[in-house]
């Protein structure tokens, strides 16, 4: 399967990147790892007319210990954020999230700004970013701004980037003394999670991302909440299913979803010590 | 748009269309068949190959995007003079394929693995191992050469 013809533009700095989709606009798709947009690109799914590799940019793969908070390029491949020490000390749930990422293949390629940009609620990634409330750094036309990750997604793959803009970081606050658990339901390895949740407690913090359970990736914030008011793992669990709008495809009725959220949240929290 | 991509050592240049996806340079412009298409969705790993030194899915790559770059495909790991590489010699003494479909790509994903973690357990081979599918031998002796030749990089 071969994508629909179209141009190529090779981009060597940030601002040329910018210059490029501020230039073309809708009719111009950014392309980090490929793993997602190759695909549709492959099913005709999406044919732009103008494809912009941003993987020269070394100057975004790298991940920092920045003070209160980690600072992850966008270009990082998920290879090496999976066995970052710092990633692994400090946002622990998110080295487990992205390790559970297709295979190494997938993580050799794949990056954390293209995970995030995709806008997909089956991705692993975006749930363990809204457990750790990450911030995200755009960068446009107009400058740069800081985007809450709850304020990032707003529909299925859709995103509040602006056609000119581009993700630069993502900004973890660092909890060395959480706690933290990843679980994926899934039939076969290497497969997307059927549901999925990040999950991350410690005293002043409580986290859940679910995976797959909405339109987008999806903060559990009546789960949230009941933690914070002192229900045990196995009472706020029941709640995981609340204010979801999960799907019903070829995998699971939305039922059983809501069925595996409550498990899958009971489970992490356990095992995150609740 | 002209590409140029070094594979196994020799550099190989094309006029090729943009949407021109590695596997099929490799195939059609360098002329080595060793990497094979499977699922043309990245599932199965028949495409595997070394991308700068890591494995890849190259169904899932663009020619365009690796201009420059080096790749080593199953043609590549055998010396000159025809001595296997371990892991092929691994494959070879533990009976690892039957029909051969998903060998070169099951062989280079596990060179990979190796090259990152020279100790790997049963467990971490048949996990590297999950991007990879063999239709016919039921992965029980692709795992035992992985780990034979797992020994031999020791
Ligand atoms: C076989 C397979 C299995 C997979 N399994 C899983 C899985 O189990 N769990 C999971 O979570 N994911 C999985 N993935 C997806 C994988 O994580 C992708 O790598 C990831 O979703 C996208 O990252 P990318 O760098 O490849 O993005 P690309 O495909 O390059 O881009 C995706 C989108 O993001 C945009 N984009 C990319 N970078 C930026 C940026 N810096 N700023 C703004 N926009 C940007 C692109 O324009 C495009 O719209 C799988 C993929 C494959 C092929
Ligand atoms: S042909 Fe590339 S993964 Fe199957
Ligand atoms: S040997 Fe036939 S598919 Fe693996």
């Amino acid at each position: 399967m071969i994508p629909a013809p179209f141009d190529f533009i090779q981009v060597d700095s940030v601002d040329e990147a910018i210059a490029a989709i501020s230039e073309h606009g809708d009719e111009a798709k950014l392309i980090a790892g490929g793993h997602s947009l190759l695909p549709l690109m492959k099913f005709r799914l999406a044919t732009p007319t103008y494809v912009v590799d941003i993987n020269r940019l070394d100057e975004l793969k790298y991940v920092h210990d920045a003070g209160d908070y980690l600072a992850i390029g966008a270009l990082t491949r998920h290879c090496e954020i999976e066995k970052n020490e710092i990633v692994k000390t400090n946002a622990g749930v998110l080295a487990l999230a992205t390790h559970s990422v297709g295979d190494p293949q997938v993580r050799h390629r794949g990056t954390i700004g293209g995970a995030i940009a995709h806008g997909d609620p089956a991705s692993d990634i975006p749930s363990a970013l809204l457990a750790l409330k990450a911030t995200l750094i755009a960068k446009g036309s107009e400058g740069e701004r800081e985007i809450s990750i709850d304020d990032f997604f707003t529909g299925f793959l859709e995103t509040d980037l602006a056609e000119d803009e581009m993700l630069k970081e993502i900004r973890i606050p660092k909890l060395p003394n959480a706690k933290w658990s990843f679980q994926k339901f899934n039939r076969r390895a290497q497969d997307w999670a059927i549901v999925g949740a990040s999950i991350i407690c410690d005293d002043s913090h409580v986290g859940v991302g679910l995976v797959n359970m909405h339109s987008m990736p999806f903060r559990s914030e009546a789960v949230e909440a009941a933690l914070s008011n002192g229900a045990n793992a196995e009472e706020a669990a029941e709640l995981a299913a609340e204010n979801t709008e999960a799907p019903t495809d070829l995998n699971a009725s939305k039922g059983y979803r809501e069925h595996l959220a409550r498990v899958l949240v009971r489970r992490g929290l356990q095992e995150a010590g609740r | 748009m002209e590409v140029n991509i070094k594979i196994n050592s020799v550099t190989h240049s094309h006029e090729v269309e943009p949407r021109m996806l590695l596997v099929q340079y490799i195939r059609e412009l360098a002329g080595l068949t060793g990497t094979n298409i499977g699922c043309d969705t990245s599932s199965c790993g028949a495409c595997t190959v070394h991308l700068n030194g890591e494995s890849v899915k190259s169904c899932t790559v663009l020619a365009a995007q690796v201009d420059g770059m080096n790749v080593e495909t199953i043609e590549g790991l055998a010396e000159g003079d025809g001595t296997l590489h371990p892991m092929q010699q691994a494959f070879h003494e533990c009976h690892a394929l039957q029909c051969g479909y998903c060998t070169p790509g099951m062989v280079m994903a596990s060179v990979s693995l190796i090259d990152e973690n020279p100790s790997l357990t049963e467990k971490e081979v048949r996990e590297g191992l999950e991007g990879n599918l063999c239709r016919c031998t039921g992965y029980h002796n692709i795992v035992k050469a992985v780990l034979q030749a797992s020994e031999v990089a020791k």
